[in-house]
Protein backbone atom coordinates (compact mmCIF):
# COMPACT_ATOMS: atom_id res chain seq x y z
CA UNK A 1 0.00 0.00 0.00
CA UNK A 2 1.34 3.64 -1.06
CA UNK A 3 2.22 5.81 2.36
CA UNK A 4 0.34 8.90 1.75
CA UNK A 5 1.54 10.72 5.19
CA UNK A 6 4.92 9.50 7.41
CA UNK A 7 5.26 11.34 10.18
CA UNK A 8 8.86 10.93 11.26
CA UNK A 9 10.73 12.02 14.49
CA UNK A 10 7.74 14.39 15.64
CA UNK A 11 8.21 16.17 18.21
CA UNK A 12 5.78 18.91 19.19
CA UNK A 13 6.92 21.89 21.98
CA UNK A 14 4.00 24.06 23.84
CA UNK A 15 6.46 25.97 25.71
CA UNK A 16 7.92 23.87 27.73
CA UNK A 17 5.68 20.75 27.64
CA UNK A 18 6.77 18.27 24.80
CA UNK A 19 3.43 17.38 23.71
CA UNK A 20 4.09 14.92 21.19
CA UNK A 21 7.13 12.76 21.71
CA UNK A 22 9.54 11.55 18.70
CA UNK A 23 6.83 9.76 17.26
CA UNK A 24 7.15 8.06 13.60
CA UNK A 25 3.65 6.79 12.19
CA UNK A 26 2.86 5.70 8.21
CA UNK A 27 -0.40 6.38 6.90
CA UNK A 28 -1.24 4.26 4.04
CA UNK A 29 -3.55 6.00 0.92
CA UNK A 30 -7.14 4.57 1.15
CA UNK A 31 -7.79 3.67 4.54
CA UNK A 32 -9.41 4.57 7.91
CA UNK A 33 -6.72 5.35 10.10
CA UNK A 34 -7.68 5.61 14.25
CA UNK A 35 -5.31 7.49 16.30
CA UNK A 36 -6.75 6.25 19.79
CA UNK A 37 -5.62 7.64 23.30
CA UNK A 38 -6.72 8.83 26.45
CA UNK A 39 -7.41 12.54 26.99
CA UNK A 40 -4.10 14.63 27.32
CA UNK A 41 -2.21 11.82 25.46
CA UNK A 42 -1.40 14.20 21.80
CA UNK A 43 -4.20 13.24 19.86
CA UNK A 44 -5.60 16.02 18.95
CA UNK A 45 -2.20 17.84 18.90
CA UNK A 46 -0.89 15.41 16.44
CA UNK A 47 -4.19 15.54 13.94
CA UNK A 48 -3.59 19.38 14.02
CA UNK A 49 0.01 19.28 13.14
CA UNK A 50 -0.70 17.02 9.65
CA UNK A 51 -2.47 20.07 8.32
CA UNK A 52 -0.54 22.92 10.21
CA UNK A 53 -3.71 24.14 12.21
CA UNK A 54 -1.20 23.92 15.47
CA UNK A 55 0.79 26.92 13.80
CA UNK A 56 -1.85 28.94 15.15
CA UNK A 57 -0.82 28.96 18.88
CA UNK A 58 2.50 30.89 18.68
CA UNK A 59 3.95 29.57 21.73
CA UNK A 60 4.49 26.25 19.98
CA UNK A 61 7.65 24.58 18.23
CA UNK A 62 8.04 21.53 16.43
CA UNK A 63 10.72 19.23 15.67
CA UNK A 64 11.23 15.97 12.85
CA UNK A 65 9.38 16.14 9.79
CA UNK A 66 5.87 15.05 8.25
CA UNK A 67 5.69 13.81 5.08
CA UNK A 68 2.43 14.18 2.78
CA UNK A 69 3.31 12.54 -0.24
CA UNK A 70 6.92 12.83 0.62
CA UNK A 71 6.88 16.47 1.00
CA UNK A 72 7.42 18.16 4.53
CA UNK A 73 4.20 19.89 5.39
CA UNK A 74 6.04 21.29 8.18
CA UNK A 75 8.67 23.03 5.85
CA UNK A 76 8.87 27.29 6.18
CA UNK A 77 8.14 28.04 2.48
CA UNK A 78 5.00 25.40 2.35
CA UNK A 79 1.82 26.79 1.01
CA UNK A 80 -0.50 26.68 3.84
CA UNK A 81 -3.42 27.37 2.27
CA UNK A 82 -3.07 24.48 -0.16
CA UNK A 83 -2.12 21.92 2.82
CA UNK A 84 -5.40 23.29 3.92
CA UNK A 85 -7.13 22.11 1.13
CA UNK A 86 -5.83 18.87 0.47
CA UNK A 87 -5.88 17.90 4.28
CA UNK A 88 -8.98 18.90 5.62
CA UNK A 89 -10.10 19.22 9.35
CA UNK A 90 -13.41 18.29 11.35
CA UNK A 91 -13.59 19.08 14.70
CA UNK A 92 -14.94 17.45 17.88
CA UNK A 93 -18.37 19.71 17.89
CA UNK A 94 -20.20 20.61 15.04
CA UNK A 95 -18.80 24.12 13.51
CA UNK A 96 -20.67 25.50 11.20
CA UNK A 97 -20.10 28.87 10.14
CA UNK A 98 -22.84 31.54 11.16
CA UNK A 99 -23.87 31.08 7.21
CA UNK A 100 -26.46 29.31 5.38
CA UNK A 101 -26.00 25.67 4.88
CA UNK A 102 -25.34 26.42 1.25
CA UNK A 103 -22.52 29.03 2.49
CA UNK A 104 -20.76 26.81 4.31
CA UNK A 105 -20.03 24.05 2.11
CA UNK A 106 -19.56 26.90 -0.48
CA UNK A 107 -16.95 28.41 1.53
CA UNK A 108 -13.22 26.36 0.49
CA UNK A 109 -14.54 26.60 -3.27
CA UNK A 110 -15.00 30.80 -2.93
CA UNK A 111 -11.95 31.10 -1.33
CA UNK A 112 -10.26 29.29 -3.70
CA UNK A 113 -11.93 31.58 -6.76
CA UNK A 114 -14.37 28.93 -7.91
CA UNK A 115 -16.95 30.92 -9.99
CA UNK A 116 -20.14 30.44 -11.70
CA UNK A 117 -23.23 29.98 -9.80
CA UNK A 118 -23.24 26.25 -11.41
CA UNK A 119 -20.14 25.14 -10.95
CA UNK A 120 -20.07 26.56 -7.33
CA UNK A 121 -23.73 24.85 -7.20
CA UNK A 122 -22.10 21.62 -8.34
CA UNK A 123 -19.79 21.37 -6.43
CA UNK A 124 -21.58 22.24 -3.23
CA UNK A 125 -24.25 19.28 -4.31
CA UNK A 126 -22.13 16.65 -5.18
CA UNK A 127 -20.10 17.58 -0.99
CA UNK A 128 -23.73 17.04 0.15
CA UNK A 129 -24.62 13.67 -1.27
CA UNK A 130 -21.54 12.14 -0.83
CA UNK A 131 -21.86 13.19 3.08
CA UNK A 132 -25.19 11.87 2.84
CA UNK A 133 -26.93 15.04 3.45
CA UNK A 134 -28.18 16.12 -0.11
CA UNK A 135 -32.00 14.61 1.27
CA UNK A 136 -32.11 16.26 4.44
CA UNK A 137 -31.56 20.10 3.00
CA UNK A 138 -31.93 20.14 -0.56
CA UNK A 139 -35.10 22.29 0.05
CA UNK A 140 -33.83 24.92 2.68
CA UNK A 141 -30.27 25.10 1.25
CA UNK A 142 -30.59 29.08 2.23
CA UNK A 143 -31.94 28.30 6.03
CA UNK A 144 -29.11 29.05 8.89
CA UNK A 145 -26.86 26.39 9.08
CA UNK A 146 -27.05 26.52 12.56
CA UNK A 147 -30.79 25.81 12.24
CA UNK A 148 -29.46 22.04 11.74
CA UNK A 149 -29.43 19.47 13.94
CA UNK A 150 -26.94 18.05 15.43
CA UNK A 151 -25.86 15.21 13.47
CA UNK A 152 -26.78 16.99 10.27
CA UNK A 153 -24.38 20.06 11.40
CA UNK A 154 -21.45 17.38 11.97
CA UNK A 155 -22.57 15.96 8.38
CA UNK A 156 -22.53 19.70 6.49
CA UNK A 157 -18.95 19.93 8.26
CA UNK A 158 -17.73 16.95 6.89
CA UNK A 159 -19.38 18.22 3.41
CA UNK A 160 -17.40 21.23 3.94
CA UNK A 161 -14.23 19.56 3.78
CA UNK A 162 -15.61 17.13 0.81
CA UNK A 163 -16.43 20.70 -1.33
CA UNK A 164 -12.73 21.29 -1.14
CA UNK A 165 -11.51 18.16 -2.92
CA UNK A 166 -9.17 17.06 -0.21
CA UNK A 167 -7.03 13.83 -0.47
CA UNK A 168 -6.84 13.48 3.51
CA UNK A 169 -9.88 14.41 5.79
CA UNK A 170 -8.84 14.57 9.45
CA UNK A 171 -11.71 14.19 12.09
CA UNK A 172 -10.91 14.54 16.18
CA UNK A 173 -13.45 13.03 18.13
CA UNK A 174 -16.40 13.56 15.63
CA UNK A 175 -19.21 11.83 16.84
CA UNK A 176 -18.48 13.03 20.38
CA UNK A 177 -21.93 14.87 21.10
CA UNK A 178 -24.17 12.83 18.85
CA UNK A 179 -26.62 9.86 19.67
CA UNK A 180 -25.98 6.42 17.94
CA UNK A 181 -28.10 6.93 14.23
CA UNK A 182 -26.18 9.82 13.61
CA UNK A 183 -22.75 8.68 14.68
CA UNK A 184 -23.93 5.41 12.41
CA UNK A 185 -24.61 8.07 9.52
CA UNK A 186 -20.75 9.18 9.93
CA UNK A 187 -19.43 6.35 9.86
CA UNK A 188 -21.30 5.28 6.81
CA UNK A 189 -19.87 8.40 5.28
CA UNK A 190 -16.61 7.30 6.18
CA UNK A 191 -16.16 3.79 5.06
CA UNK A 192 -17.32 5.27 1.61
CA UNK A 193 -15.25 7.50 1.95
CA UNK A 194 -11.45 5.74 2.09
CA UNK A 195 -12.20 5.30 -1.90
CA UNK A 196 -11.02 8.17 -2.27
CA UNK A 197 -9.58 9.88 0.72
CA UNK A 198 -7.28 8.92 3.47
CA UNK A 199 -9.44 9.24 6.62
CA UNK A 200 -7.17 9.99 10.13
CA UNK A 201 -9.86 9.79 12.50
CA UNK A 202 -9.70 10.25 16.19
CA UNK A 203 -12.76 7.96 17.64
CA UNK A 204 -14.57 9.30 20.16
CA UNK A 205 -13.89 5.64 21.86
CA UNK A 206 -12.75 1.88 21.19
CA UNK A 207 -15.63 0.63 19.64
CA UNK A 208 -15.86 3.03 16.76
CA UNK A 209 -12.54 2.36 16.33
CA UNK A 210 -13.15 -1.10 16.06
CA UNK A 211 -16.20 -0.64 14.02
CA UNK A 212 -14.76 1.84 10.97
CA UNK A 213 -10.90 1.44 11.12
CA UNK A 214 -7.90 -0.39 9.00
CA UNK A 215 -5.45 0.34 11.06
CA UNK A 216 -5.16 1.80 14.29
CA UNK A 217 -1.86 3.63 16.41
CA UNK A 218 -2.45 4.02 20.20
CA UNK A 219 -0.87 6.83 21.60
CA UNK A 220 -0.09 7.59 25.54
CA UNK A 221 1.50 10.70 27.56
CA UNK A 222 2.33 11.91 23.98
CA UNK A 223 4.21 8.79 22.84
CA UNK A 224 3.28 6.19 20.62
CA UNK A 225 2.65 3.04 22.11
CA UNK A 226 1.92 0.74 19.35
CA UNK A 227 0.31 0.60 15.47
CA UNK A 228 -0.89 -2.01 13.61
CA UNK A 229 -4.18 -3.72 11.87
CA UNK A 230 -6.66 -2.77 13.49
CA UNK A 231 -7.94 -6.84 14.08
CA UNK A 232 -4.03 -7.41 14.72
CA UNK A 233 -3.73 -4.82 17.92
CA UNK A 234 -7.35 -5.33 19.21
CA UNK A 235 -6.78 -8.96 19.53
CA UNK A 236 -2.94 -9.77 20.45
CA UNK A 237 -1.97 -5.83 21.39
CA UNK A 238 1.88 -6.33 22.10
CA UNK A 239 1.67 -3.96 24.92
CA UNK A 240 0.22 -4.34 28.43
CA UNK A 241 -1.30 -0.33 28.09
CA UNK A 242 -2.60 -0.68 25.08
CA UNK A 243 -4.77 -4.11 25.85
CA UNK A 244 -5.42 -1.87 29.32
CA UNK A 245 -6.92 0.85 27.18
CA UNK A 246 -8.73 -1.33 24.43
CA UNK A 247 -10.69 -3.22 27.72
CA UNK A 248 -11.46 -0.34 28.90
CA UNK A 249 -9.64 -0.60 31.86
CA UNK A 250 -8.25 3.07 31.78
CA UNK A 251 -9.02 5.96 29.93
CA UNK B 1 -42.88 18.95 48.94
CA UNK B 2 -44.37 22.19 50.12
CA UNK B 3 -42.83 25.57 48.83
CA UNK B 4 -41.56 27.60 51.31
CA UNK B 5 -41.53 31.09 52.00
CA UNK B 6 -38.87 33.49 52.35
CA UNK B 7 -39.15 36.97 53.41
CA UNK B 8 -35.75 38.04 51.58
CA UNK B 9 -37.46 37.09 48.50
CA UNK B 10 -40.32 38.90 48.79
CA UNK B 11 -38.01 41.85 49.51
CA UNK B 12 -35.39 41.68 47.23
CA UNK B 13 -38.72 41.24 44.36
CA UNK B 14 -40.15 44.48 45.57
CA UNK B 15 -37.10 46.84 45.82
CA UNK B 16 -36.36 45.33 42.38
CA UNK B 17 -39.66 45.44 40.72
CA UNK B 18 -39.30 49.03 42.38
CA UNK B 19 -36.13 50.58 40.75
CA UNK B 20 -37.59 49.34 37.47
CA UNK B 21 -40.53 51.11 37.79
CA UNK B 22 -39.16 54.13 39.63
CA UNK B 23 -36.33 54.43 35.99
CA UNK B 24 -39.15 53.74 33.56
CA UNK B 25 -41.80 55.98 35.17
CA UNK B 26 -38.96 58.68 35.67
CA UNK B 27 -38.01 57.96 31.31
CA UNK B 28 -41.98 57.93 30.72
CA UNK B 29 -42.52 61.53 32.62
CA UNK B 30 -39.38 63.24 30.71
CA UNK B 31 -40.37 62.10 27.61
CA UNK B 32 -43.81 62.80 27.76
CA UNK B 33 -43.36 66.13 28.91
CA UNK B 34 -41.35 66.96 26.23
CA UNK B 35 -43.53 65.46 23.36
CA UNK B 36 -46.94 67.34 25.22
CA UNK B 37 -44.80 70.81 24.94
CA UNK B 38 -42.98 70.17 21.98
CA UNK B 39 -45.44 68.05 19.51
CA UNK B 40 -48.07 70.88 18.90
CA UNK B 41 -44.96 73.00 17.02
CA UNK B 42 -43.86 70.37 14.88
CA UNK B 43 -45.55 70.41 11.78
CA UNK B 44 -45.08 70.77 8.12
CA UNK B 45 -43.16 74.27 8.01
CA UNK B 46 -41.65 73.90 10.85
CA UNK B 47 -39.60 70.70 9.76
CA UNK B 48 -39.29 72.62 6.00
CA UNK B 49 -38.73 76.55 6.75
CA UNK B 50 -35.49 78.12 7.91
CA UNK B 51 -35.02 79.52 11.26
CA UNK B 52 -36.29 83.64 11.14
CA UNK B 53 -35.87 86.29 13.59
CA UNK B 54 -32.88 84.81 15.41
CA UNK B 55 -35.40 81.11 15.30
CA UNK B 56 -38.74 82.70 16.92
CA UNK B 57 -40.08 82.28 14.20
CA UNK B 58 -40.08 80.02 11.37
CA UNK B 59 -38.70 76.61 11.21
CA UNK B 60 -35.58 74.57 11.83
CA UNK B 61 -34.99 73.09 8.63
CA UNK B 62 -31.56 74.38 8.02
CA UNK B 63 -30.69 73.33 12.17
CA UNK B 64 -32.09 69.35 11.02
CA UNK B 65 -29.55 69.16 7.92
CA UNK B 66 -27.23 70.81 9.64
CA UNK B 67 -27.41 67.93 12.83
CA UNK B 68 -27.19 65.34 10.06
CA UNK B 69 -24.58 66.29 8.22
CA UNK B 70 -22.18 66.62 11.03
CA UNK B 71 -23.43 63.73 12.39
CA UNK B 72 -22.90 61.68 8.89
CA UNK B 73 -19.62 62.94 8.48
CA UNK B 74 -18.22 61.83 12.54
CA UNK B 75 -19.93 58.52 11.89
CA UNK B 76 -18.50 58.12 8.68
CA UNK B 77 -14.53 59.01 9.31
CA UNK B 78 -14.61 57.44 13.15
CA UNK B 79 -16.25 53.60 12.16
CA UNK B 80 -13.52 52.90 9.82
CA UNK B 81 -10.64 54.02 12.04
CA UNK B 82 -12.25 52.62 15.17
CA UNK B 83 -13.46 49.11 13.56
CA UNK B 84 -9.61 48.95 12.27
CA UNK B 85 -8.28 49.58 15.70
CA UNK B 86 -10.39 46.98 17.24
CA UNK B 87 -9.48 44.52 14.96
CA UNK B 88 -6.02 45.60 15.32
CA UNK B 89 -6.54 45.13 19.33
CA UNK B 90 -8.08 41.76 19.09
CA UNK B 91 -6.71 39.63 16.08
CA UNK B 92 -3.55 40.93 14.96
CA UNK B 93 -1.78 42.29 17.89
CA UNK B 94 -1.21 39.96 21.04
CA UNK B 95 -2.09 40.94 24.52
CA UNK B 96 1.10 43.19 25.45
CA UNK B 97 2.06 46.65 26.16
CA UNK B 98 0.86 47.90 22.75
CA UNK B 99 -2.52 47.08 23.26
CA UNK B 100 -2.43 48.19 26.82
CA UNK B 101 -0.96 51.63 25.60
CA UNK B 102 -3.61 51.58 22.42
CA UNK B 103 -6.67 50.43 25.18
CA UNK B 104 -5.48 53.17 27.59
CA UNK B 105 -5.50 55.98 25.55
CA UNK B 106 -8.81 54.73 24.00
CA UNK B 107 -10.02 54.65 27.95
CA UNK B 108 -8.73 58.10 28.59
CA UNK B 109 -9.84 59.96 25.45
CA UNK B 110 -13.86 58.30 26.45
CA UNK B 111 -13.29 60.47 29.87
CA UNK B 112 -12.49 63.56 27.96
CA UNK B 113 -15.35 66.46 28.55
CA UNK B 114 -16.96 67.13 24.92
CA UNK B 115 -16.38 70.37 25.75
CA UNK B 116 -12.24 69.79 25.82
CA UNK B 117 -13.31 68.17 22.54
CA UNK B 118 -14.88 70.89 21.45
CA UNK B 119 -11.71 73.78 22.30
CA UNK B 120 -9.35 71.25 20.76
CA UNK B 121 -11.54 71.34 17.62
CA UNK B 122 -11.47 74.99 17.81
CA UNK B 123 -8.18 75.06 18.34
CA UNK B 124 -7.36 72.56 15.75
CA UNK B 125 -9.55 72.61 12.98
CA UNK B 126 -11.01 75.73 13.36
CA UNK B 127 -7.99 77.62 13.56
CA UNK B 128 -4.93 76.01 13.01
CA UNK B 129 -6.23 73.63 10.14
CA UNK B 130 -8.11 76.91 8.56
CA UNK B 131 -11.20 74.90 8.13
CA UNK B 132 -13.31 77.66 10.00
CA UNK B 133 -16.12 77.17 12.00
CA UNK B 134 -17.70 74.44 9.64
CA UNK B 135 -20.13 71.31 9.19
CA UNK B 136 -16.28 69.82 8.85
CA UNK B 137 -14.81 70.85 11.67
CA UNK B 138 -18.00 70.01 13.91
CA UNK B 139 -18.34 66.73 11.98
CA UNK B 140 -14.17 65.52 12.92
CA UNK B 141 -14.11 66.69 16.24
CA UNK B 142 -17.27 64.77 16.98
CA UNK B 143 -15.22 61.62 15.43
CA UNK B 144 -12.34 61.73 18.02
CA UNK B 145 -15.21 62.13 20.46
CA UNK B 146 -17.21 59.03 19.65
CA UNK B 147 -13.61 56.67 18.61
CA UNK B 148 -13.37 55.39 22.07
CA UNK B 149 -17.10 54.31 22.29
CA UNK B 150 -16.54 52.25 18.57
CA UNK B 151 -13.36 50.76 19.47
CA UNK B 152 -14.48 49.79 22.75
CA UNK B 153 -18.06 47.82 21.80
CA UNK B 154 -16.19 46.43 18.40
CA UNK B 155 -13.50 45.46 20.07
CA UNK B 156 -16.40 43.40 23.03
CA UNK B 157 -18.45 42.22 19.71
CA UNK B 158 -15.62 40.87 17.94
CA UNK B 159 -13.96 39.34 21.24
CA UNK B 160 -17.26 37.53 21.65
CA UNK B 161 -17.01 35.29 18.17
CA UNK B 162 -16.44 31.68 19.29
CA UNK B 163 -12.13 31.35 18.48
CA UNK B 164 -13.80 27.75 16.72
CA UNK B 165 -15.15 30.34 13.48
CA UNK B 166 -11.48 31.32 13.05
CA UNK B 167 -9.98 27.61 13.34
CA UNK B 168 -12.47 26.41 11.29
CA UNK B 169 -12.00 28.97 8.56
CA UNK B 170 -7.89 28.43 9.09
CA UNK B 171 -8.76 25.03 8.40
CA UNK B 172 -10.82 25.34 5.48
CA UNK B 173 -7.44 27.04 4.02
CA UNK B 174 -8.65 30.71 4.72
CA UNK B 175 -6.15 33.59 4.66
CA UNK B 176 -5.87 35.74 7.78
CA UNK B 177 -8.13 38.56 6.07
CA UNK B 178 -10.23 35.90 4.93
CA UNK B 179 -10.95 34.99 7.97
CA UNK B 180 -11.59 38.00 9.44
CA UNK B 181 -13.51 39.25 6.75
CA UNK B 182 -15.64 36.23 5.68
CA UNK B 183 -15.89 34.42 9.08
CA UNK B 184 -15.11 36.84 12.28
CA UNK B 185 -17.20 39.92 10.57
CA UNK B 186 -20.26 38.86 10.12
CA UNK B 187 -20.72 37.54 13.40
CA UNK B 188 -19.38 40.24 14.93
CA UNK B 189 -21.30 42.96 12.71
CA UNK B 190 -24.54 43.23 15.54
CA UNK B 191 -22.34 44.26 18.58
CA UNK B 192 -19.91 46.43 16.11
CA UNK B 193 -23.68 47.94 14.90
CA UNK B 194 -24.62 48.37 18.25
CA UNK B 195 -21.81 50.67 19.05
CA UNK B 196 -22.53 52.31 15.71
CA UNK B 197 -25.83 53.69 16.93
CA UNK B 198 -24.66 54.98 20.51
CA UNK B 199 -22.35 57.38 18.58
CA UNK B 200 -24.83 58.54 16.27
CA UNK B 201 -26.88 59.01 19.28
CA UNK B 202 -24.47 61.20 20.82
CA UNK B 203 -23.64 62.93 18.18
CA UNK B 204 -26.96 63.94 17.22
CA UNK B 205 -27.19 65.26 20.88
CA UNK B 206 -23.83 66.58 21.35
CA UNK B 207 -23.82 70.65 21.95
CA UNK B 208 -20.93 71.46 23.60
CA UNK B 209 -18.46 70.18 21.38
CA UNK B 210 -20.19 71.39 18.37
CA UNK B 211 -20.80 75.05 19.35
CA UNK B 212 -16.99 75.42 18.97
CA UNK B 213 -16.58 73.89 15.61
CA UNK B 214 -19.51 74.06 13.76
CA UNK B 215 -20.70 76.83 15.06
CA UNK B 216 -24.61 78.84 15.71
CA UNK B 217 -25.09 79.86 12.19
CA UNK B 218 -28.79 79.93 11.37
CA UNK B 219 -28.49 79.82 7.56
CA UNK B 220 -29.05 76.58 5.47
CA UNK B 221 -25.52 75.11 4.70
CA UNK B 222 -24.85 74.77 0.98
CA UNK B 223 -21.64 71.98 1.77
CA UNK B 224 -19.33 70.78 4.13
CA UNK B 225 -17.49 73.94 4.42
CA UNK B 226 -20.50 75.91 5.14
CA UNK B 227 -21.05 76.95 8.86
CA UNK B 228 -23.83 75.55 10.67
CA UNK B 229 -26.23 75.25 13.96
CA UNK B 230 -26.81 71.63 15.14
CA UNK B 231 -30.53 70.87 16.34
CA UNK B 232 -29.16 70.42 20.01
CA UNK B 233 -27.32 73.90 19.79
CA UNK B 234 -30.45 75.45 18.12
CA UNK B 235 -32.01 74.13 21.12
CA UNK B 236 -29.86 75.49 23.87
CA UNK B 237 -29.60 79.12 22.30
CA UNK B 238 -33.26 78.96 21.88
CA UNK B 239 -33.47 78.16 25.81
CA UNK B 240 -30.71 79.65 27.33
CA UNK B 241 -31.35 82.90 25.90
CA UNK B 242 -35.61 82.87 26.06
CA UNK B 243 -35.96 83.38 22.38
CA UNK B 244 -38.73 80.98 22.19
CA UNK B 245 -39.57 78.32 24.49
CA UNK B 246 -42.03 76.87 22.44
CA UNK B 247 -39.70 76.57 19.47
CA UNK B 248 -37.02 74.96 21.97
CA UNK B 249 -39.54 72.34 22.85
CA UNK B 250 -40.17 71.67 19.42
CA UNK B 251 -36.33 71.26 18.86
CA UNK B 252 -35.67 68.86 21.60
CA UNK B 253 -39.23 66.48 20.87
CA UNK B 254 -37.84 66.39 17.24
CA UNK B 255 -34.71 65.26 18.30
CA UNK B 256 -35.96 62.62 20.81
CA UNK B 257 -37.98 61.38 17.87
CA UNK B 258 -35.05 61.28 15.23
CA UNK B 259 -33.01 59.38 17.88
CA UNK B 260 -35.77 56.77 18.28
CA UNK B 261 -37.02 56.47 14.53
CA UNK B 262 -32.49 55.83 14.14
CA UNK B 263 -32.62 53.05 16.72
CA UNK B 264 -35.25 51.51 15.65
CA UNK B 265 -33.88 51.54 11.93
CA UNK B 266 -30.58 50.48 13.18
CA UNK B 267 -32.41 47.60 15.40
CA UNK B 268 -34.39 46.36 12.53
CA UNK B 269 -30.99 46.53 10.36
CA UNK B 270 -29.18 45.04 12.98
CA UNK B 271 -31.55 41.95 13.88
CA UNK B 272 -31.89 41.34 9.84
CA UNK B 273 -27.67 40.68 9.92
CA UNK B 274 -28.22 38.63 12.85
CA UNK B 275 -31.10 36.67 11.70
CA UNK B 276 -28.90 35.59 8.16
CA UNK B 277 -26.46 33.83 9.84
CA UNK B 278 -28.02 32.37 13.38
Amino acid sequence: MRVKIEVKNLSYYFGQERVIKDLSLRIPENVIFSVLGPARSGVTTLLRTLNRLSDLNPETRTEGEVLLDGEDVLAKDVNVTELRRRVGMVFDVPTPLPLSVYDNVAYGPRLRGTKGRKALADCVEGALRTAALWDDVKDRLNVPAMSLSGGQQQRLCIARVLAQGPEVILLDRPCSGLDPISTSKIEDSLIRLKESVTVVIAPHNVQQAGRISDRVAFMLMGRLIEEGETKKVFVSPEFRETSDYITGRFG
Amino acid sequence: MRKTSHAGEAVARVLIWAAAVFVMALLAFIITYLLVKGLPMIDWAFLTEIPRDMGREGGISSAIVGTLMITAIAVAIATPFGIGTAFYLSEYRKAGVATRLIRFCAESLAGIPSIVYGLFGFIFFVIYLNMGWSALSGGLTLAFMILPTIIRTSEEAIRAVPGIYRDVSFSLGATKWQTIYKAVLPSALPGIANGLILSVGRCIAETAAVIYTAGSVLRMPSSIFSPTRSMAVHFYILASERISMDNAYGTAALLIILIFIINVVANAIVNGLAKKGA
